[in-house]
């Protein structure tokens, strides 16, 4: 395997579970026990109501292309031209993401194509949530 | 005139613009505050009040040699200076202090003493973001424009054409960085930086600086420069992650912040004569304009099409040629209140001519936070 050189998430208290998810191939989210809203990025109470009674789950890892833009100029670790993407997921919160198993192209993608949700081992401790096209 | 009013009474750029290989970052800051001082008559012992971004205002004190009674560090990026402004009519009203000194200076482009500070890998940014590979704003903030294009039937033509535009207007500044024309085709095969964006789509890298000095109105009469008045001013903040903004095709912070500057002036849309709207990139203009109220959702592209905000339009913006074309530091906002300070003053180059009423808006940040000052120069 390569030598990982992006920059890593270093995980803390409040997000150590979604990147605990991430690393056992499992995209995981959080809902308020009080309002039933579901959030992004993770931290131990609700950001719509102040609620601490906050529940995780397991997400089903669908969603579809929000926005994205294409860079050209690429840090340590990309190659250029890269897609970087916000994705809408099924549950409702938005999270960024690079598009992966597909061309790096504006031709190969469309604003609301469905994505599905994929993992990449970065580090023993640390995998990081990908998207790719639904089916690629 | 209303109680408890307050004026900008000190305004100057930077000696120089562009390229300033002799200055640190820090001393951007004082050759801009000097040259402030100097336009209205003081020194650094008249000053009893500091704000600034980029240097801490315990640093600047000390460089000019002030003894303040009230400092702000407020720093949450380019707008950083509008809310410097808010903060300081503020204090100036509570009686906090009497004459207060805002600095802008960066090194942005000789990078001679400037601080970059970089968020950790276990900040919300650095887990969340930084693993995808965004490289700093020109990949961060244009990131909601696809989505605006689709909901909204903009195209890339519209956001080259703000480019043009801005062009238009820098072409009558003997101090912007670019003065030649450019055309829609120029900005659509210029290099592209991270698609939809291009290089003439994004803003300039740049050395330099501003500075503001701001006293009550009722001061202000006693200084030999002409007074430009604050009359509404709002601030806000939103997210520190552009992929978690409740929107992309209209900003939190904008809305919020906007509503506020133009309730505490008083003034419709129809009173505004010009307009400075920080151009970063050039979809902001766009998003500025539909979330300020000058135009519907979806219709600030075919406005500045039908050249409404150009040279002769009825609504002038970015008056200096704005972040496009004059310069753009790393924090712009200072430059956008200057211009404002100047058409009110009517000393900008292109002078929009009888104009009264400015409204200068900025961002911070990647839509992480915004200020909006309204200024008039008629005693409130
Ligand atoms: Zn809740």
């Amino acid at each position: 395997m390569t030598e990982y050189t992006r920059p890593l998430p270093q995980p803390t208290p409040e997000t150590q579970h979604y990147w605990d998810g991430a690393k056992a191939g499992e995209l995981r989210l959080q809902r308020c026990g009080d309002c039933s809203h579901v959030y992004f990025p993770a931290r131990p109470f609700c950001p719509a109501c102040s609620s601490r009674d906050v529940n995780w789950f397991t997400a089903s890892g669908k969603g579809t292309l929000f926005s994205y833009v294409i860079n050209h100029r690429a840090p340590k670790g990309f190659e250029a031209p890269y897609i970087i993407a916000v994705v809408q997921l099924e549950e409702g919160p938005r999270m960024m993401s690079n598009l992966v198993d597909c061309p790096q192209t504006p031709e190969a993608l469309e604003i609301d194509m469905p994505l599905e949700v994929t993992f990449v081992t970065a580090t023993d401790d640390i995998a990081i949530p990908q998207f790719r096209p639904m089916g690629a | 005139m209303k109680q408890k009013s307050v004026a900008v009474v000190g305004a100057a750029e930077t000696t120089g613009l562009g390229k300033i290989p002799d200055m640190s970052n820090i001393q951007l800051h004082a050759d801009c505050a000097l040259n402030a001082m100097a336009d209205c008559g003081l020194t650094a012992k008249d000053i009893d009040g500091v704000a600034c971004a980029g240097q801490t205002p315990v640093e600047i004190a000390h460089y000019l040699g002030i003894t303040p009674t009230w400092v702000d560090g407020t720093a949450v990026g380019g707008c950083s200076f509008m809310l410097h402004v808010r903060h300081a009519a503020a204090a100036i009203n509570e009686g906090l202090c009497k004459t207060v000194l805002i600095t802008h200076g960066e090194s942005g482009r000789s990078q001679i003493g400037r601080a970059r500070p970089v968020p950790p890998p276990s900040s919300l940014i650095g887990q969340f973001e930084f693993p995808y590979g965004p490289m700093g704003p020109p990949t961060m903030f244009p990131m909601p424009v696809m989505r605006y294009m689709k909901d909204m039937g903009a195209t890339h033509e519209d956001f080259a054409t703000v480019a043009v535009i801005q062009r238009e207007w820098a072409a009558k500044n003997p101090r912007a960085t670019f003065h030649d024309p450019i055309t829609v085709e120029d900005v659509l095969d210029s290099r592209m930086i991270a698609y939809p964006f291009r290089l003439l789509q994004c803003c300039l890298v740049s050395d330099g600086g501003g500075a503001l000095i701001l006293t009550s109105a009722e001061r202000a009469k006693d200084f030999p420069t002409k007074p430009v008045y604050i009359l509404g001013t709002g601030e806000s903040v939103e997210t520190p992650m552009v992929s978690q903004m409740e929107s992309f095709t209209s900003s939190r912070a904008f809305r919020t912040a906007s509503k506020k500057a133009f309730g505490e002036a008083g003034i419709t849309h129809s009173d505004v004569d010009h307009l400075m709207i920080y151009d970063a990139f050039a979809h902001l203009p766009v998003f500025g304009l539909e979330d300020l109220g000058f135009c519907e959702p979806g219709e600030a592209a075919g406005f500045i099409r039908a050249r409404h905000t150009a040279p002769g339009g009825k609504l002038p913006m970015n008056t200096n040629g704005g972040g496009l074309s004059y310069c753009h530091t790393g924090m712009y906002g200072m430059f956008a209140l200057q211009e404002s300070v100047r058409q009110m003053r009517g000393t900008a180059p292109a002078q929009v001519d009888g104009a009264k009423l400015s409204v200068c808006h900025g961002v911070g940040g990647m839509f992480a936070a915004s200020g909006t000052i309204v200024f008039s120069n008629e005693a409130p």
